[in-house]
């Protein structure tokens, strides 16, 4: 692989309001002393999908998992994390909190082995929401965001393990905004479907930015160009390039991203 | 030799050993089962047994055997889930879990008549609990938690991480994502290796002999008051099981009809750890369609 300037960079901070930020976030796995992810700055702007590209192992998911302190148990997470004024990577900030409102969706779909319905309200229930009517709200609204409610909604008692790899990752979607959190992280949400519910699932994900704060991890790079508002690319750790996706596309700043882009990498 | 013939000769020879468990294990089966079962029936299983006389059946051995089954699960499983859920969920890699696990072998690897000795020591004599149910169960727990535990573990093991991760990432606890998912997913392996391991515990007599005792005194199945002397659930009374009942029949026993007694009682055993068995697949098969809804 060529040997790319990793202090050359170029990041923008979008002129939007933004919804969440990280300030000079390192990542240190296990005992580790060299960083898997060094000095990352974001800021993501709010009601917009936000995608991070990169090859594997640049960081980019190692990085989303940090946003909703998902790493706390694997890995040691130094820097800032700016939600609504407060640094969530603190260590006296409540994380169950914090992943109430920075809901996660992962590369493969992972509904509990319960029924549909069960999937939304058994996270409910446990953060204290019994009113009947109230659930089943819930879960309709929910299910409709997620744009699966017109598939489901006669079986709604059926087992979330018999539905197809499409649907069963879009009720996680709806297992997660159910919540109703203010931003989603998405790791490569898309990875394990077919070309048929991937365009389904981005459909729904741009419909959702009416209400969300959208970050997703993709390794496709149509996909991030389709659906994306603002890029940035991650490589070996670092965040090299971060603006406009039709900016990352069309004319990237930096060598490494344009050779990413276009396919002359590694 | 072309890979071709050595691999249908590697084929035929593994099929060979196969066949041969397979012939000893029904040969086994079959033996006990068809010298047996002539001597089964409904007066055999619903009578007591007789010292002297011929004509006694298997009815208090029986129940005792089911008894003492209940009472070691209603003490080994709890236990068992307990540091399975430590095991698999909260420890980690490291010298302590090594030790527990190493603890949770050489546990599992103790000779029976040695736990029964050391039962009949420490709870029979030097607790005064005497022969009883109790002490057997006690006994009994021995043998059963390394099973339990190892096949709990496993099954929470099992379940995929991400299920772990959806969990933590909707904001719930550690404990209330294990309660509330992991255990349930990890449900039908759980039921299936408490049923294979009661199996093991209902076949169990080397040692029981010495601490559930060898005697089994009038049962009054009327007597509902566990604390009554007769009563069928007192478990401080001294309780022969089946398995022991067949050792004492065919060592010590008088009785004209000893053989057929020793053999119906054989069949009467192996039949219900059969069922067991077969008991625990259709119910971990059932469960798990059940939550994957027929996929």
């Amino acid at each position: 692989m060529e040997a790319y300037d990793l202090n050359q960079t170029h990041i923008i901070i979008p002129p939007e309001e933004i919804a969440l930020s990280t300030k000079q976030l390192q990542v240190y796995y296990g005992h580790n002393q060299q960083p898997s992810m060094t000095n990352a700055s974001l800021s993501f702007p709010r009601f917009q999908i936000t995608a991070l590209i990169g090859a594997s192992g640049s960081g980019k998911s190692t990085y989303l998992r940090a946003l909703n302190r998902m790493n706390d148990r694997i890995a040691r997470v130094d820097g800032e994390i700016r939600y609504r004024g407060t640094n969530i990577n603190s260590p006296k900030v409540n994380v169950y909190e914090v992943r109430k409102h920075i809901g996660m969706v992962f590369q493969k779909p992972n509904p509990f082995a319960k029924s549909i319905s069960e999937n939304i309200t058994f996270a409910l229930k446990a953060a204290g929401i019994t009113n009947r009517q109230e659930l089943s709200n819930r879960v309709e609204t929910s299910l409709k965001e997620a744009a699966l409610w017109d598939e489901v909604k006669d079986s709604l008692n059926k087992s979330a393990l018999s539905l197809s790899g499409g649907q069963q990752q879009r009720l996680c979607i709806a297992r997660a905004i159910a919540m109703k959190p203010d931003i989603l992280l998405l790791d490569e949400p898309a990875s394990a479907l077919d070309p048929i519910s991937t365009t389904k699932l981005e459909v729904t994900l741009k419909e959702l930015t009416k209400k969300y704060t959208i970050i997703i991890v993709t390794h496709n790079m149509e996909q991030a160009s389709r659906i994306s508002t603002y890029t940035a690319f991650f490589h070996l750790g670092h965040v090299l390039e971060y603006d406009q996706t039709e900016k990352i596309f069309q004319t990237p700043e930096i060598q490494a991203t344009h050779d990413y882009v276009t396919g002359n990498f590694g | 030799m072309t890979p071709n013939q050595t691999d249908r000769i590697a084929t035929q020879l593994i099929n060979f050993l196969v066949l041969i468990v397979v012939l000893i294990l029904l040969f086994l089966l079959g033996d006990i089962i068809f010298s047996g079962f002539p001597h089964v029936s409904w007066h055999f299983l619903t009578s007591p047994s007789s010292s002297f006389s011929a004509g006694g059946g298997i009815r208090d051995q029986l129940f005792n055997s089911l008894y003492l089954l209940v009472l070691t699960l209603l003490i080994s499983f709890p236990l068992a889930l307990g540091s399975a859920i430590y095991l698999s969920e909260y420890a980690g890699n490291n010298w302590r879990t090594g030790l527990i696990r190493t603890a949770i072998e050489v546990l599992s690897s103790l000779p029976s008549v040695v736990v029964g000795l050391f039962g009949y020591l420490l709870f029979v004599i030097s607790f005064h609990i005497g022969f009883s149910i109790l002490s057997g169960a006690i006994a009994l727990t021995f043998f059963n938690l390394p099973l339990l535990v190892r096949s709990i573990e496993g099954s929470l093991h099992a379940v995929p991480d991400s299920q772990r991760e959806a969990g933590i990432a909707l904001g719930l606890s550690n404990w209330r994502t294990i309660r509330g998912i992991i255990l349930p997913a990890a449900l039908p392996g759980i039921l299936t290796g408490i049923i294979l391991s009661a199996g093991r515990v209902f076949g169990e007599a080397a040692a029981l002999i010495y601490t559930a005792g060898q005697s089994a005194p009038i049962l009054n199945y009327a007597d509902w008051n566990p604390t009554d002397g007769s009563s069928f659930l007192n478990p401080m009374r001294p309780a022969e099981t089946l398995a022991v009942h067949i050792w004492k029949v065919n060592t010590e026993g008088v009785t004209p009809d000893a053989v057929s007694v020793s053999a119906g009682a054989s069949a009467v055993l192996i039949i219900v750890i059969l069922i067991f068995n077969f008991g625990a697949r259709a119910i971990g098969n059932h469960l798990y369609k059940k939550m994957t809804g027929g996929k």
